[in-house]
Order: C-alpha cells, then structure tokens, then sequence
C-alpha cells in the first residue's frame, strides 16, 4: 500500500514507439517481447491443443480409426512438448517480462537485447518442432518419432530424421528459456527501485525468481542428454547403448533430473498469480507471505533431488526408492502449505467472484485433488500398479491444467485490462470459466477409473473395457478444446475494444502489495518508470 | 535507461548466472562417468560384473549351502543368432568352480559381432557371483553360418549372505553393429 510517484506527463515527450515490422523484430521493450511471448504461447496452445483433439477422437472408440500407431504416438510426443516447452513456458515468460519490471518499478528488463535474442529464438524452435513431424513424410527418413516426450533410448536412438529436428528443437528451447530466466532473475536481483526491498516483492516476482533459478540449473542438464544421444545417434558413441558399455537408464536420470524440477518451472508461476488474485478478491492481505515464500524456497530445493521417482520400475534398490519415494511424499507439505494459505487468505474476507477469482477457487480445489493421486503415485508399492497408465496421464493433467495451465488463465483475465486498456466481458469470462472447468473434468476425471482399471497410456487401441470411460472423455475433450474458442474471442475483442479500463480496475489490487503496475495507466505508457518510483 | 548502475550490476549477476548455466551444461556430462562409478560401487545393473572379471578365487567349498543358478538368455532387437543354453538350472555349492557353455550359431549370412551383457538377479548377489572365465568380457564374433562354444567360468562366493537361495544370471546379446540404425 506504498504510494508510488507516476510521471505520465513526464513521458509523453520521449514516448516514441518505433513503427511497422522493426518494432518487433528489433524490439527490446520489455511489455513488447512479452507480447510476442504470449501470442505465441497463444498459437503454440491452438496447435497442441489440435494435436490432443486428434487423439482424442483416435480414442473415441476401441480400434484404429484415424492415426496410425506411429503417427498416433509423434503426435503424443508433439502435444507434451509442444505443450509443455511452446505454450505454458513462453506464457510464464511473457508475463514476466510484462509485469516483473513494472512491478518492481524498473524502466526495462535488465537485458532488452538478450530478451529479444531469447524470444525470436522460439519461432525458430516451434518451426523445427513442426518439422520434426512434417519431415517423416519424406521418403528415407526412417519412422516419425515415437517415443513420447521422454524420449527415452533405445528407442530415441533408432527413430527416423524426425528425432535429430527434435533434439535440435530442445536445444534452441533451452538456450532460450536459459537466457530468458538469466535475464529475468538478473532483473529481479539489481533492478528493484529504491526502496524495494526483497519482502516487498510481490509473491508473482519471488515465484519467478526460483523458477528462474530452476530453468538456469535444468535446461543444461536435458541440452547435454539430448546432445549425447545426437553423438550415440551419429557419431558412434555409447552413451545409451549397452552394447557398447553405455546404459540407457543413464538417460532417464538425465531426462528426469531436468523433468521433475520443470514440473516446477511450469507451476511455479501460477502460484506467483494465485498470490496476487486470492488477495484481490478476497481483499485481505496475502496470510503468511512471507512463510509462503520460504515454502517456495522448499520446493526449488525438494523439487531438485527427488527425480527418479518417475523411474520406480527400473530396478533400484530397496534404499534408493525409499529416499525417492520419502522425499516426494515431503512434497506435499510445501504444497500444501502453499494452499493452506490462499485458503486463510479468503478466510472472512470480502470475496467477490469475478473470473480470475473463479480460477483461483477452481485451482486450489482441483490441483489439491491432483496432490492426492500424486501421494498415490509416490508410494512405490502403489506405484508399481498405477505406472504408464492412463491413471498417471490423469494425475498429471490435473497437476498441469489446472496448476499451471488455468492459471495462467486467471492472469490474462487478471492483467488483460492492465495489458490492453479495456475490460474484457465479464459475462463472457464466466461462460469461459464454467465450460472449460467443467469439460475439463469431463475429460480428466474418468481416466483415473480406466487407469485403475490397467489401461495403459501411450497406445493407440484400447481394449472393449475401457469405451465408455473413453467415450465420456472424449466428448469432454472436444467440448474442452472447442472452450478456447471463445477465449480467444474473448481475447481479441478484449483487445479490440470494450469499456475502458481505469488504471486499477480491481478493487483489492492493492491490498497488503506494493501494487506498482497498478499505479500506471492502462495500458501502461511504452516506457514506465524511467525514474525509479519510490516505495515506502 | 538513464541510470547505468543497475546496468553494471546487472552484468555481474548475469555472468554469474550464465557461469551456473554452463557448469549445469558440464555438471550433465559429469553425470555419466558419476553414474557408472555408482552402480559399480553399489553393483546395480550387473555392470560390475562385466567390467571386473574376477581373479581365480581358490577357496573352501561350502558343502552345507546349495545355491540354485539358473540361467537365461534373451536376443536384443532381432539379433538372427541361435543361442543353445546350459541346462536352465544347475545347483552349486559356494566356493566351488563351474564351467558351462553356450552354444551360439549364426543364422544370418554375414559376420556379426555381439557384445553380451550380463545381469544377476537378485543385483545384490552381484558381487558374490564372480565370473573368471565368460564371453562377456570381450566382443564375440561369428561369421555367416558359424557355430561355437562360449565358454562360462564362476564361482560363488562362501560370503554370499544366507538369505540368496537361487541366483539368475541372464544375458542379453546385442549386436554392436550400429549403421544397422
């Protein structure tokens, strides 16, 4: 509740934006990149999205309708990552060059040129991710890939031409998300306005600065498997192979090193939004900031050692999956905590159910449900039942969708009249909200029973059992896709026009906060804050 | 930007930073000679038993312990060789030598070179289970149509803890042939 200088007058004579095609291509402006950053997260979400709505209607009844196997399995593999690396990174990414430096009360990010090398990389990436499936049409270039985004040897060392274009994929992805969180945690450590003291910082900056911290120490480490198996691939080497001396559980570790934390990476950034919206709706200061921080804090360091409990069935010892499965199972106190405290958050306060709240409530229902089956999951002897089924495919779609996925949701709701100028159609957000929720648990909630059933993720076909689960699941998953159409129009009319958006269009924004981006006008001028802002 | 000191400070941290980012890129690398010096250490995975062949142990046989060796054999990706197996079980007393063999034929019409690779069950058995004389410590080679007796040389050790009644020693051949891929 610190009152910050603005000096909108003060701009309006430097205030050139470049024009035409340069001022994106060129661009270092921070709220520009992150605009960029989130249309192609936007575009990344469509074609995943396509891609899952395929095998969904592949699914929609036992037997081989539309895909066959290997096509059924490259797209698989090109859902989670496109996914995974092209939607929900990018649109972290993106709100935090929008929003961290404006929050902190920074002119730019503390790197605008590495900003635009990591961003314009990612088209690139995006393209060859595209291509890796494209290029297995070509005659000679051997089976598409199949793996699944694991792409685990030896498989991922026999599949065709398709695979080298993914591992070349990863690579630009990771150089990209690496610069991008050096960028971001190098902003968040030296750019802060005097004043902005590291408790002051808006629960959205800490969650970034870990998740900063969790790509720089992980994106290394997936880049270095994926190049030893271009070298076990091309140049003869043995690092997967156990013919030659290698072993390919050597690349599970490797793979799953980096997996378990960017669970992490893609979380991470929502709760940093949950911790901004909670207390806005329900208009009482965030409970327990700063212990919430420190559970963050936890989480960074339990998430990074905790890996091979994706790895159950490989045969370890006794002593190593009990240590895996006990520090998983540790897991959930943070998280738990983390929960606990949006919910003393709205505890007696003045709640109001706009459409970011609505995700906010949704959220911390749904993704406690998907810490429940992940205790399931971490307990080895359970585990070794439930693994590769479509129980897991359940667990980790509650996990994702609505742990990271809904809320980045929330956020655009949120900050889209901070980003555009208007307010989008609240009615039309509700609508949203209901029919995604909804067709979202239509589609997810059967595949718990079909999994505890056995039915086993990954393949094509389905035994007769498991059609009425898959029928119900398909149908939601048509309806769930379909819902981002009216997001996007929700999105574009948003951006379009609509009633205009004060510059603190919520009521609560700025309780218990420094709240700096709501002293700015919406939309915010080009440059803001060219003189640090004070903060009391 | 009219302040240039954050700019300067900046610089630091992201050296700083980009310095974590390429000894993680090192630190993954790291991890391949890591993990191979812990499952030798621990003996998961059988990879002791490849890499260390064993010295002839010259011991008293334990005549009261009988230990149930069986064997197994499985063919990597198609490998088109025959592979004739010992009797699938044979029953030792520890400290005492065995020699087996397998019969191996090549089915196809070129030479092949194949590297076994050994697995004990249960992996904690690993270390008691020393081989002196196997196939596996080098490649084997069999032209179009060969047939050949590879020789099998073990002895278990009296340390073997009471608790392991039967051990399987399974191999899995694997051609080392790889513009097949």
């Amino acid at each position: 509740m610190s009152e910050a200088t603005i000096h909108d007058d003060h701009h309006d004579h430097h205030d050139h934006k470049p024009t035409g095609i340069g001022r994106w291509l060129f661009s270092t402006n921070h709220k520009d990149i992150g605009t960029m950053y989130l249309i192609f997260a936007l575009v990344m979400l469509f074609l995943g999205g396509a891609s899952a709505m395929v095998l969904r209607m592949e699914l929609f009844m036992p037997g081989i309708q539309i895909v066959d196997p290997d096509t059924y399995n490259n797209l698989l593999t090109n859902h989670a990552l496109i996914m995974v690396f092209g939607m929900v990174m990018p649109a972290g990414a993106g709100m935090a060059n929008w929003m961290i430096p404006m929050m902190i009360g920074a002119p730019d990010m503390a790197l605008p040129r590495l900003n635009n090398l990591s961003f314009w990389l990612l088209p690139m990436a995006g393209t060859m991710l595209i291509l890796s499936m494209v290029v297995s049409y070509f005659p000679g270039t051997g089976t598409p890939v199949n793996t699944g985004w694991t792409l685990y040897p030896p498989l991922s060392v026999q599949s065709g031409m398709g695979m080298d274009f993914l591992i070349f994929t990863i690579h630009i992805l990771g150089i990209s998300s690496i610069l991008a969180a050096i960028n971001i945690v190098t902003t968040i450590v030296n750019m802060r306005a005097p004043g902005m003291t590291w408790f002051k910082l808006p629960l959205f900056v800490w969650s970034w600065l870990f998740t900063g911290l969790l790509l720089i120490m992980i994106m290394p480490v997936l880049a270095g498997g994926v190049t030893m198996l271009l070298f076990d691939r091309h140049f003869g080497t043995s690092f997967f192979d156990a013919a030659g001396g290698g072993d390919p559980v050597l690349f599970q570790h490797l793979f799953w090193f980096f997996g378990h934390p960017e669970v992490y990476v893609l979380l991470l950034p929502s709760i940093g939004v949950l911790g901004l919206i909670i207390p806005t709706f329900s208009r009482k200061p965030l409970f327990a900031y700063k212990p919430l921080v420190w559970f963050m804090a936890a989480l960074t360091a339990l998430g990074m050692v905790v890996w091979a409990h994706h790895q159950y069935t490989i045969g370890m010892s006794l002593n190593a999956t009990t240590y895996f499965m006990i520090g998983t199972i540790l897991i959930s106190i943070p998280v738990g905590m983390m929960l606990m405290s949006f919910i003393f958050t709205m505890w007696r306060g003045a709640m109001t159910f706009e459409t970011p709240m609505l995700f906010g409530i949704a959220i911390i229902l749904m993704f406690s449900f998907a810490g429940v089956t992940g205790v399931m999951l971490a307990v080895v002897p359970a585990d070794l039942q439930y693994h590769d089924s479509y129980f897991v495919v359940a667990h980790f779609h509650y996990a994702l969708i609505p742990g990271s996925v809904f809320g980045l949701y929330a956020a655009v709701f949120y900050w889209l009249p901070k980003w555009t100028g208007h307010m989008y159609n609240e009615t039309h957000g509700k609508i949203f909200f209901w029919w995604t929720t909804l067709s979202f648990n239509l589609t997810f909630f059967p595949q718990h029973f079909s999994g505890l059933a056995g039915m086993p993720r990954r393949i094509v076909d389905y035994s007769p059992q498991f059609a009425d689960f898959n029928y119900l699941s398909s149908v939601g998953g048509m309806l769930f896709g379909l819902s981002h159409l009216l997001f996007l129009y929700i999105i574009i009319k948003t951006v379009k026009g609509g009633e205009k958006a004060p510059a603190n269009p919520w009521e609560g924004s700025m309780i218990g906060t420094t709240g700096l981006e709501w002293t700015l006008s919406s939309p915010p001028p080009f440059h803001s804050f060219s003189t640090p802002p004070s903060v009391k | 930007m009219s302040d240039h000191k954050p700019q300067a400070k900046g610089k630091k941290t992201s050296l700083i930073l980009g310095g974590l980012g390429i000894g993680m890129f090192a630190f993954g690398f790291a991890l391949v000679p890591l993990y191979n010096l812990v499952c030798s250490i621990s003996g998961i995975n059988g990879i002791a038993t490849a890499a260390n062949r064993s010295e002839v142990v010259m011991s008293q046989v334990d005549t009261d312990r009988l230990i149930t060796v069986e064997f197994d054999s499985t063919l990597n990706d198609g490998l088109p060789w025959k592979i004739e197996k010992p009797p699938a079980k044979i029953k030792v007393h520890p400290g005492e030598m065995h020699q087996i063999s397998y019969r191996a034929t090549n089915l196809s019409n070129k030479a092949i070179k194949v590297q076994a690779i050994p697995g004990i069950t249960p992996w904690q058995a690993t270390e008691y289970f020393n081989k002196t004389v196997c196939f596996c410590f080098e490649t084997q080679t069999l032209e179009a149509g060969e047939s050949r007796e590879m020789d099998l040389q073990f002895v278990i050790n009296r340390d073997l803890p009471e608790e392991y009644k039967t051990i399987t020693l399974s191999y899995t051949f694997m051609n080392t042939d790889r513009s097949r891929i």
